[in-house]
């Protein structure tokens, strides 16, 4: 066999016909249908790892690029391709997609082969968003995400899981349709091209910019979520299994970061350096207001997603300060976030599994039942409180630091996030973890299974690694991140007098 | 143009005159029993229907019967389009007609007339046989309506329809009797050259636009004109309102083609044609999406939600663009292949006694059949138009005529409007997979109707992977039949 299929092409469909297969397999075969998936999983991965050791790291065009064309007659190509962000991104897909399939292994019975199927086809989905170097096709796959989503909510979800997943479903879709809108009016003004680096080099007035930012900064903000419009988020999270959560956390919430980076700021450099005050001041309204808001929660689900927007701040905060550092601690801070919120969203579903409750005022001194446990949910804690060494201190830093260079005033209220973040995420542990033993339920518990050590294992090394030696990251990130502040510099496509 | 005496390009409508009475006569000597043979018959004849109009297809429009009848590649594949979907109605069909004493000739005769009907309607290039056409078609869905004869229903809704699509015919025959009077002739390619060339009088002409636009209308199902959809499609059998939910569209979609544009396309008219649809078009986006929130019924549902796809249709049209039309004939097969399958899926669940026509008798289905579901599942979020179902390609396309056209606000309310419209599409999906069956009952369809439900489904998930050739076709076929 000659045919050899592009890797980026592998990583997309690989994953998705695993999916295929997994469905293929049926429900009444649930542990032929795990095996599988877990196989699926691991090849996804394993296809995806040569990119890490391809990549060139001192290029700034978009790498591993594959184009042919998909529907003629508008001019639309499967076109893809990469830099340092999405390959960042595309690994963390990778490794979590594995990380969910082993963590559902036992905890999930009902329709087991569908549960599975729609996690791979998910991963597929997202790695063809951070590959797709196509305006429609990068709406084709960051639409689809969400049909699998939606299932994932409202099939193996919590009591109210129907109205979480509508609100989940409907919200983004507000989003992102007037985002088609804007592609297909840049579709007429590029004269009749799809391609997004055909769109980097449009020439708009600033007028016609400022609608086109204002449709992708709605679809974006949505899926951050930036406040006003993040009240989706906390009821998918509390209402969505552990698995669903963590993929919200650690990889659907990146999109939005990730098409600010790639839509909205090399397509609209003008106005998004307009607008970026309006940006900053509603990051910085989630980092505070929101940190402010996880403090009361009583649900510890709620509590961690609560903190996810807050900590998503810092990324929106990091990207609109249009500065290296700030937009690489903004990218930094997405893959870290990716890796503390999966592994907070799986401590809480540890727990969860054994007491089948979220409620904080359930537990009390698990510490005492769970020892092993308990030390890994500190290490997560403490990195969602950014401490230095883990890394959750990383990207926050770097955004801090850049935003100081901007005003003290931004960077002095995002630092609050150093006190407030610490704050709600060690008063819950706290709570749950520490004091006596609170009731016969917890007096009952068992420590981690092996299956659950492996996947907090592995995800204590990333999140310690990524901490301690951050550098190759950096490595990957720096030519890109200055290729796309190049194409954000405001006045490069500006057109006066229209 | 181009006149030939031979009849070529009307072979298929002869063929199936001819096999439409052989029928006939025949089904006067079989009994219940060996019915099958009516069944199959029909079939036949619609594959024999295609055969020919696959080979008399010619590239260049080619007219007989003294220029009344035209064949181009655009009539072709609209009607290559109705027999397909007959075909697949038929075979969907099958078991709830006999579950409900109604397999017998008549049904098949009545289609066969009315696939007749739509066949001279998208071929018509003549007022006279394009309601010649039209009048064959509807004719023989009333009769059809109301086969049930002792269901009040059925029998009201039939009396509905006859009654308003009575009065929209005479609109239409009031309009096209002023535009004879303007211009002096009935032959739309005549029509179009004495306008062309500055005769007729305008305040007539314009006259005579309002009443066609209205007939139009209501053929079309849109709103204001959109007052029989809901109680035809509640009232007639679900086999019923799944053939006048499919096919006829595809003709209608002709039928406005042939009026607006190929007679009535100056420029002049054009521009008044087009603010008469972008009023209809939003108002069926909005009634249709809006009211179909509050629809307990399936098959209501489905009859709000033709209105709001009929509305996206004439999007496509009154961007008055060769993009427009072709996207607008794309939007509609993809509509009728979305459309015959949900009511394939009604008719899946039916049985003897047993409609499935509410919305909660889709409860559960994911855990009875997670095929099915699936099926279903494509055809919702495809109505819906969220990618990768094709469903999603047909308003991207109509979209980006508008957009090209200058509505970009038309394009924003189109989609504000898809995104209500995506709530009650989600309801069902909510429904078949969230919530806990009530009816165990096993589903099991007959071969024939498992298989072609499955490509129907498959077509909607292959279309919307690779959507490049059909709408590649769609561009073709427009623009060799517009000149």
């Amino acid at each position: 066999m000659n045919i050899s299929i592009p890797i980026l092409s592998q990583i997309i469909w690989v994953p998705i016909f695993a999916g295929i297969a997994v469905l293929v397999v049926g429900d009444r075969r649930a542990q032929a249908a795990r095996v599988i998936s877990l196989i699926g999983a691991l090849a996804g991965l394993v296809v995806a790892l040569p990119l890490w050791t391809q990549f060139d790291r001192a290029a700034s065009e978009f790498q591993f690029a594959e184009l042919s064309p998909w529907i003629p007659s508008f001019h639309v190509n499967y076109h893809l391709g990469i830099d340092g962000m999405s390959l960042l991104l595309i690994l963390l897909n990778c490794i979590t997609t594995v990380l969910v399939v082993i963590a559902g292994w036992s905890v999930i019975q009902k329709r087991v082969s569908q549960y599975m199927a729609a996690f791979l086809m998910l991963s597929g989905l997202m790695n063809g968003v951070f590959c797709a170097l196509d305006g429609l096709l990068f709406y084709v796959f960051f639409e689809a995400t969400l049909i699998p989503m939606f299932i994932i909510i409202g099939v193996w979800g919590g009591p109210n899981r129907v109205y979480a997943a509508v609100k989940f479903f409907l919200y983004t879709l507000m989003g992102s349709l007037l985002s088609l809108v804007a592609l297909i009016y840049l579709f007429t003004v590029s004269g009749g091209s799809f391609s997004l680096l055909d769109f980097y080099e449009v020439q708009l007035p600033l007028n016609v910019q400022v609608l086109i930012f204002a449709a992708f900064m709605l679809a974006f903000a949505v899926k951050v979520p930036m406040w006003p419009v993040h009240t989706w988020l906390p009821d998918a999270h509390v209402e969505a299994p552990t698995g669903g959560s963590v993929v919200l956390a650690a990889i659907m919430l990146k999109l939005g970061g990730y098409g600010f980076l790639r839509l909205s700021l090399p397509i609209v450099p003008d106005a998004s350096h307009e607008l970026a005050w309006f940006v900053i001041a509603l990051s910085l309204v989630a980092v505070v207001y929101i940190g402010l808001v996880a403090l009361v929660q009583a649900d510890m689900k709620k509590l961690i997603a609560y903190s996810s927007i807050s900590h998503m701040g810092f990324v929106t905060l990091g990207i609109f300060i249009f500065s290296a550092q700030g937009m690489e601690g903004a990218i930094l801070q997405m893959i870290s976030h990716g890796f503390i919120s999966a592994a907070m969203f799986l401590c809480v579903g540890v727990m969860y599994d054994r007491m089948h409750t979220r409620m904080i005022a359930d537990y009390g001194g698990v510490a005492h039942r769970m020892p092993v446990f308990a030390a890994l949910f500190m290490l997560f804690a403490m990195a969602n409180s950014g401490l230095p060494g883990t890394s959750g201190f990383v990207g926050e830093w770097l955004v801090i630091l850049a935003t100081m260079k901007v005003s003290f005033w931004y960077s002095a209220l995002a630092a609050t996030t150093l006190i407030f973040g610490a704050a709600y995420t060690l008063w819950m542990y706290k709570r749950v973890m520490f004091g006596a033993v609170a009731n016969s339920h917890v007096e009952e518990l068992t420590d981690l299974s092996s299956r659950e050590f492996f996947v907090l294992g592995v995800l204590a090394v990333a999140v310690l690694a990524m901490g301690l030696y951050p550098a190759p990251l950096g490595e990957v990130l720096h030519e890109s991140v200055n290729e796309i502040l190049r194409l954000a510099s405001p006045g490069r496509k500006l057109l006066i007098g229209m | 143009m181009q006149y030939i005496t031979p009849l070529a390009p009307a072979y298929a409508e002869i063929f199936l005159l001819c096999m439409l009475c052989a029928i006939l006569l025949l089904d006067c000597f079989l009994d219940d029993e060996q019915r099958g043979i009516t069944y199959v018959l029909t079939l036949l004849t619609l594959g024999g229907c295609a055969i020919i109009t696959w080979v008399t297809t010619t590239t260049d429009p080619v007219f007989t019967f003294s220029g009344m009848f035209v064949s181009d590649l655009m009539s072709s594949m609209l009607k290559l389009g109705i027999y397909g979907s007959t075909a697949m109605a038929m075979v969907y069909s099958q078991s709830y007609i006999r579950a409900r004493d109604m397999f017998r000739g008549e049904f098949f005769v009545l289609t066969l007339f009315a696939v007749l009907g739509m066949m001279i309607m998208v071929s018509a290039s003549h007022l006279l046989t394009l309601y010649l056409g039209l009048e064959l078609l509807s004719l023989s869905l009333y009769a059809m309506i109301a086969l049930h004869r002792d269901d009040a229903a059925g029998t009201e809704a039939a009396m509905k329809y006859f009654v308003l699509g009575a009065l929209a015919s005479g609109m239409l025959l009031y309009g096209m009797s002023m535009l004879y009077g303007a211009t002096g002739s009935l032959d739309l390619a005549r029509i179009a050259d004495v306008i062309e060339e500055g005769g007729g009088d305008r305040t007539v002409l314009v006259f005579a636009l309002v009443f066609i636009v209205a007939g139009l209308g209501f053929k079309l199902s849109a709103v204001p004109f959109h007052m029989w959809v809901p109680d035809v499609y509640h009232g007639a059998p679900t086999a019923v309102t799944l053939f006048i939910g499919s096919a006829p569209k595809l003709a209608a979609f002709a039928f406005v083609m042939r009026l607006l544009v190929m007679g009535l396309g100056a420029d002049y008219l054009v521009e008044q044609w087009q603010w008469m649809l972008v009023i209809m078009a939003v108002l069926s986006l909005a009634i249709g999406n809006i009211t179909a929130i509050a629809q307990t019924n399936l098959k209501r549902m489905l009859a709000y939600s033709t209105i709001s796809h009929m509305g996206f249709l004439l999007l496509g049209v009154l961007s008055g663009s060769r993009d427009g039309y072709s996207s607008a004939m794309f939007y509609v097969i993809v509509y009728v292949l979305m459309s015959v399958g949900t009511f394939g899926m009604i008719l899946l669940l039916s049985r003897a006694g047993f409609e499935a026509d509410k919305l909660d008798d889709f409860k559960g289905l994911n855990a009875r059949s997670p095929w099915y579901a699936f099926m279903m599942l494509l055809l919702m979020f495809s109505m819906a138009g969220v990618p990768p179902a094709v469903g999603f390609y047909a308003k991207l396309s109509v979209l980006w005529a508008v957009v090209d056209a200058g509505f970009v606000w038309l394009a924003v309310v189109a989609v504000l409007f898809s995104l209500i419209g995506a709530f009650y599409y989600l309801r069902i999906v909510k429904l078949m997979y969230f919530d806990e069956p009530v009816d165990a009952s096993p589903i099991a369809p007959t071969a024939s109707m498992r298989w072609v439900l499955s490509l129907n489904g498959m077509a909607i998930l292959v279309f919307g992977i690779v959507p490049g050739g059909l709408m590649a076709l769609c561009e073709y076929s427009i623009a060799l039949s517009l000149h």
